[in-house]
């Protein structure tokens, strides 16, 4: 039985871009009759929304800001989700990381950039890292399902960093809770207008991307991720694999916070980014796992997040329906042809739900 | 002419890639004993599947008494007067054995359901079938030969007309397989239409009225028994002359390779599974264990190569101890293993072949350098033992999950054997493999003999044990409990001593 | 001998009794109220678990609870406060929750969709549409009032703890037992574990897997539709963006711990309900000062707790969390 492997392959490649594009145009579509019922102008709302992301220079380069910190925390759920761990913890290692490195910013007095800016940098990424393998390690050694920690642990940072921000890490003389102002010598440069941060979060995700196409490293997580006994059987710490990719996801997403707080905020406030942890999931789901592919998904949220306030106003819709489309994207892409998809190409192993004890 | 009680007509069923039965038309009637035999794929359970409403056919006809059954109609077929014993056991483990027996049928009391009266009912059908049950006991804590016979009585529990059986023979000692099938001759007896599943020649032609044998999802021939015979049957289940006995050479066994002293092994419940095991298997020969599932062999493989923890005694391998519960360093000091359970252990169904082939060899040289994966090496890799070990795939690209069941054994036996090793253990090697895969697998194992390796084999297929075995020991309640030579071996001796009797 | 009692299933039940006892003959009053306040904490929580359980002894995993209370008692709140009328609001808030119990039986059950993503999709739509939707300025009716059961109310102590409470609580409290009674002593009970723990041994005793899974897992989203409607119409009045506040997970944690048994969940949720109404009568009576943000963070912390201690010990329904195919069989 020959069969012809080039085309299954080319067909394979066609729906993996098919798919989220219909996806996008559906949930455009219920979003335009959202906006009607509410006797606004779809046309008009899309138009301002798209051209003021994309249609501008200022506009991409803001744009691109946002996507940033979506390309880190969408790897960082991607990673553990090639290593069969669901990790929606990405929003509280973020604000750790955003945290931390607000913190390492004002507080650190007396260094150049070249060396404030990496241990900012650096404190981001070790306690986002920190918040993660918390999470790792209740899975790896006490089999609670990571789902629900990490969960809880999202709450449990933010409430951390409320009390730290009215608190002990209060700046003097504000009515307003928040951190005082990252010192310029961490503040993240624009590299010719581009922020810079958005290079660094492209090439993570190719490096991403080539240590799990190329690597042993690569190999071991991503095979416990598709079969923990075959792993084991074949000698792959389970429980290193686990701690591992978490320890990795959240350093990333903290690494995420840092970058957005060094390079655009400037300071921690409690308001700090609310959506930015579920839209990486959203984005990590939309590339179906792959590094690569977080990269259009996040430019596409980003670009519509930016843009969301000159919708309103040319357009009188509110933002949060770019909330709504956005979910409806995410049903429909992981509508049931999708469902089945990944299972014949990942197999039945990639089925990050296992029941509670391991 | 009286209806039958089974009539299938023109039954078809495909799935992407394979036609599991095709335009098959068959009948059996009351009081009759038919057998459907056939090899591993051949489409038997698919057949019957579809009468008990499991799988929906693509088309055809089933008709139950004259009467026309919905494809998928479980319920439909069971208030026709089908029973079904399955081959993989369909019970709730952690439910007592009552639960198990009234699901879908449970005596009421109001809203609630009648408990007395359920326990009345399953003493009752003990009764009645001669099978003793303890109504109150848990599924999963009873031995696997009780446990069919709970199978068995779920599907008697209403009044059957038509009983089918998808092989139901392979966890029993011979002993118990003449029992049931003195059970089945009975119920025919009475007026009881069976349909009896087995890929087992011997039994088929002691106890089938009628043989019917499917090859690659078709029926290719209705017989009898006093028509045929072994051979015969045989040929018609692969369709040319097959070798049922492995042709090898005389061992040459040299000094002892693999050693396993005094060793005590827990099973999953915590109960001992192996006790006071010792073993001594010697290079260039084949130690063959044959036992009935569940007397403790899959935990004593698991615990040889290090993937269950030793309680107590140890594995050598020419001398040196054997780590515990460290499958990667087990394998690294010499040990093969050709896991029982191969989808759990032995493949990733979602990696190629090529990934598969050297899963346990992965950052090794020449298949990595350091931490960068070699591609070139794993294509070469996966092209030779594909031609060598005559893997049957459209592309060493192809995931693992689309072969056939034989093909992925082939794999694993490939990935295996082309490794330099001192001691093959092999369990169940060709459990789900279709009759051409074993001949091949068989002959790879005496070929491993031949260049010097022991070989352990672990097989619940007595016929598989004596036709390569050098040596047999046989395997009861977790300890070895005689020695033979390969070439006196009694069918009927090792038989009794599988059931734990003196020889 | 010690050992052997400290070891034995009652001595929490013991041990909490001797300290209420204790702590009722210091300052009854206090007390009273403390153990009644940790009845309506608590009696959410349980409830959301009875949501978990019934989809999960039926081998669905639920993780979009949260998504289900949130939705419910938006809307809930919303109709209430648009009709004036609190039954029509349960009403609204009781469908919504059993359309999002229909949506997860969709996918997992019918597209064999993984079934965390499932939940989390259900998480993730419930928030875009609630604060898409939310509008400023509602306000409700009224809420459900408490009902003081005549005579039974005035037993000192017993009285305020088990019979003043609002008609939701009771109807909760009721439809726990209700369940723990079904699950294991009718053949919908039966039915459901088998098919929760091995659907091939349901599927050919002719139940249908596919027909209990929606049956199951709708009923449980109504459910939940029901503590949504609690939560906002009978507890605290209102309703916010955030409503639910990570109850959904807790109730998860609470399922687990109480080995997937209603009486078991229930206790478990009366334990944290205690505990949150303990720290808020410390913080009331201002007798240990703890910032704000660390009470808010116990219900998070006594949750992980939870599980790890029990977590990976406890056996969950076998087939949970994977897809029923039945040609598989």
């Amino acid at each position: 039985m020959v069969r012809d492997e080039s085309k299954e392959l080319r067909v394979k490649y066609v729906r993996s871009w098919l798919l989220p594009v219909i996806a996008l145009a559906i949930a455009f579509a219920i979003g335009a009759l959202m906006m009607k019922l509410q006797g606004a102008n779809p046309l008009k709302a899309y138009e301002s929304l798209f051209s003021s992301a994309f249609g501008s220079s200022a506009g991409i380069s803001k744009t691109l800001g946002k996507a940033t910190p979506l390309i880190i925390s969408g790897l960082a759920v991607t990673i553990c989700l090639r290593a069969g761990l669901f990790n929606i913890g990405v929003q509280g290692q973020l604000l750790a990381g955003a945290l931390a490195s607000a913190w390492a910013g004002y507080a650190i007095h007396g260094l150049p950039l070249f060396i404030h800016l990496p241990i900012a940098l650096f404190f981001g990424t070790f306690f986002g890292a920190l918040t993660g393998i918390i999470a790792g390690a209740l899975k790896a050694y006490r089999g609670v399902h990571e789902v629900i920690t990490t969960i809880m642990l999202n709450s449990l940072v933010l409430q951390l960093g409320e009390y730290l921000a009215y608190g002990p890490f209060k700046e003097p003389g504000q009515q307003l809770a928040r951190t005082p102002e990252v010192l310029s010598s961490a503040k993240i440069p624009d590299l010719f207008g581009m922020p810079v941060g958005f290079f660094i979060a492209i090439t993570l995700a190719v490096i991403a991307w080539w240590i799990f196409k190329k690597t042993t490293s690569g190999f071991r997580l991503e095979t416990v991720g598709r079969n923990k006994n075959a792993a084991w059987y074949a000698g792959i710490s389970v429980k290193r694999s686990i701690l591992i990719s978490m320890f990795v996801g959240g350093g990333l997403a903290g690494l995420g916070g840092a970058i957005e707080t060094l390079g655009v905020v400037g300071r921690y406030e409690p308001a700090f980014n609310a959506g930015l942890g579920f839209d990486g999931i959203t984005i990590a789901l939309l590339g179906r796992a792959n590094p690569l592919a977080v990269i259009p998904g996040a430019i596409l949220f980003g670009g519509m997040r930016g843009a969301g306030g000159s919708m309103q106003f040319a357009a009188g819709v509110s933002p949060d329906i770019i909330d709504l489309i956005l979910a409806l994207v995410l049903f429909f892409v992981t509508a049931p042809l999708i469902g089945k998809w990944i299972k014949t190409v990942r197999g039945n192993e990639a089925i990050t739900t296992g029941g509670w004890g391991n | 002419m009286k209806t039958p009680l089974l009539e299938l007509t023109n039954i078809t069923k495909k799935y992407p890639g394979v036609i599991a039965n095709e335009d098959i038309s068959l009948t059996v009637n009351k009081g009759e004993i038919v057998a459907l035999l056939g090899e591993n794929g051949a489409g038997k359970s698919t057949l019957v599947k579809a009468v008990f409403g499991l799988v929906r056919p693509d088309s055809g006809e089933i008709r139950i008494n004259g009467h026309l059954i919905a494809p998928g109609d479980t319920a439909g077929a069971i208030a026709h007067g089908v029973g079904m014993v399955h081959q993989h056991f369909q019970l709730v483990p952690v439910m007592s054995v009552t639960d198990n027996i009234i699901l879908g049928d449970e005596p009421t009391r109001g809203l609630f359901i009648n408990k007395r009266a359920a326990r009345a009912e399953v003493l009752a059908l003990s009764e009645k079938y001669g099978l003793q049950v303890d109504p109150d006991a848990i599924v999963e804590n009873l031995p696997v030969g009780m446990q069919q016979r709970i199978e068995i009585l779920k599907a008697l529990r209403k009044d059957v007309d038509l009983l089918i059986l998808d092989e139901p023979t392979a966890v029993l000692t011979p002993q118990e397989i003449d029992e049931l099938l003195n059970v089945i001759r009975n119920l025919a007896k009475s007026g009881v239409g069976v349909l009896f599943i087995s890929h087992k020649l011997r039994e088929v032609i002691a106890v089938a009225d009628r043989i019917v044998v499917l090859r690659n999802g078709k029926a290719v021939g209705i017989t009898t028994p006093k028509e045929s015979d072994e051979e015969g049957l045989a040929h018609l289940m692969v369709g040319r002359d097959v070798v049922l006995q492995v042709e090898k050479g005389e061992a040459k066994a040299k000094e002892v390779v693999l050693s396993i002293r005094n060793l005590h092994v827990n099973d999953d419940r915590k109960l001992t599974a192996v006790t006071g095991f010792d073993l001594d298997v010697h290079a260039g020969e084949i130690l063959g264990i044959a036992g009935v599932e569940g007397n403790g062999q899959r935990e004593l493989v698991e615990a040889i190569c290090g993937m269950r923890p030793r309680i107590k005694g140890s594995v050598l391998v020419s001398g040196v101890e054997t780590p515990d519960m460290h499958p990667r360093r087990v394998h690294a000091m010499g040990i093969s293993h050709i896991p029982e359970d191969r989808e759990k252990h032995g493949l990733v169904a979602s990696y190629s072949i090529e990934d598969n082939l050297v899963l346990n060899q992965f950052d090794q040289p020449p298949f990595a350098k350091g931490w960068i994966r070699n591609a070139y090496a794993l294509e070469s890799n996966a092209n030779t033992l594909v031609k060598e070990f005559d893997i049957r795939t459209p592309s060493i690209k192809t995931t693992a999950g689309a072969l056939s069941g034989g093909n992925k054994q082939k794999v694993v036996v490939a990935r295996e054997l082309s490794q330099k090793t001192k001691v093959v253990v092999a369990a169940q090697p060709t459990r789900g493999v279709d009759v051409g895969s074993i001949e091949f697998i068989h002959n790879q194992l005496v070929a491993a003999r031949d260049n010097g390796a022991a070989v352990l084999l672990v097989s619940a297929e007595l016929d598989e044990v004596l036709s390569l075995s050098d040596r047999i020991a046989v395997m009861f309640g977790g300890k070895i409990v005689a020695f033979l030579d390969g070439k006196d071996a009694d069918r009927a001796k090792i038989g009794r001593l599988m059931a734990g009797l003196s020889e | 001998m010690i050992k052997k009692y400290l070891g034995s299933r009652w001595s929490p039940f013991v041990a909490t009794f001797s300290v209420i006892l204790f702590f009722y003959l210091k300052d009854a009053l206090a007390t009273t109220s403390v153990v009644a306040t940790s009845i309506t904490f608590g009696l959410p929580l349980a409830m959301a678990a009875m949501v978990g359980i019934m989809c999960e002894r039926t081998g669905i995993v639920n993780i979009g609870i949260e998504g289900t209370l949130l939705v419910s008692s938006f809307i809930g709140f919303f109709v209430a406060s648009v009709s004036g009328n609190l039954l029509v609001g349960l009403f609204a808030a009781v469908c919504m929750g059993a359309v999002s119990g229909l949506l997860l039986a969709l996918l997992s059950v019918t597209w064999k969709m993984d079934q965390i993503i499932a939940g989390t999709i259900i998480n993730i739509l419930a928030t875009g549409l609630t604060s898409f939707f939310y509008k400023q300025g509602h306000t409700l009716p009224s809420t459900f009032p408490e009902i003081d059961i005549p005579g039974l109310s005035a037993i000192p102590f017993f009285g305020p703890v088990l019979f003043m409470h609002g008609p939701l609580t009771f109807l909760g409290f009721f439809l726990i037992l209700v369940l723990w009674v079904a699950l294991y002593f009718t053949p919908w009970g039966l039915r459901s574990r088998s098919v929760g723990e091995h659907p091939g041994s349901a599927d050919t005793a002719g139940v249908s897997v596919v027909r209990m899974r929606y049956l199951n897992v709708t009923i449980a989203g109504a459910f939940g539709g029901l503590t949504g409607a609690y939560l906002t119409l009978e507890l605290v009045g209102s309703w916010d963006r955030g409503f639910s506040a990570g109850r959904g997970f807790t109730a998860l944690a609470l399922m687990i711990f109480g080995r997937w048994n209603p009486l078991g969940a229930l206790a478990a949720a009366l334990f944290f309900g205690v505990a949150q109404a303990i720290t808020n009568q410390l913080m009331i009576t201002e007798v240990v000062t703890i910032p704000l943000q660390f009470t808010n963070m116990l219900p998070y912390v006594l949750t992980i707790l939870i599980l790890a201690i029990s977590a990976g010990k406890v056996r969950a329904p076998a087939a949970e969390g994977q897809p029923y195919e039945k040609e598989s069989a």
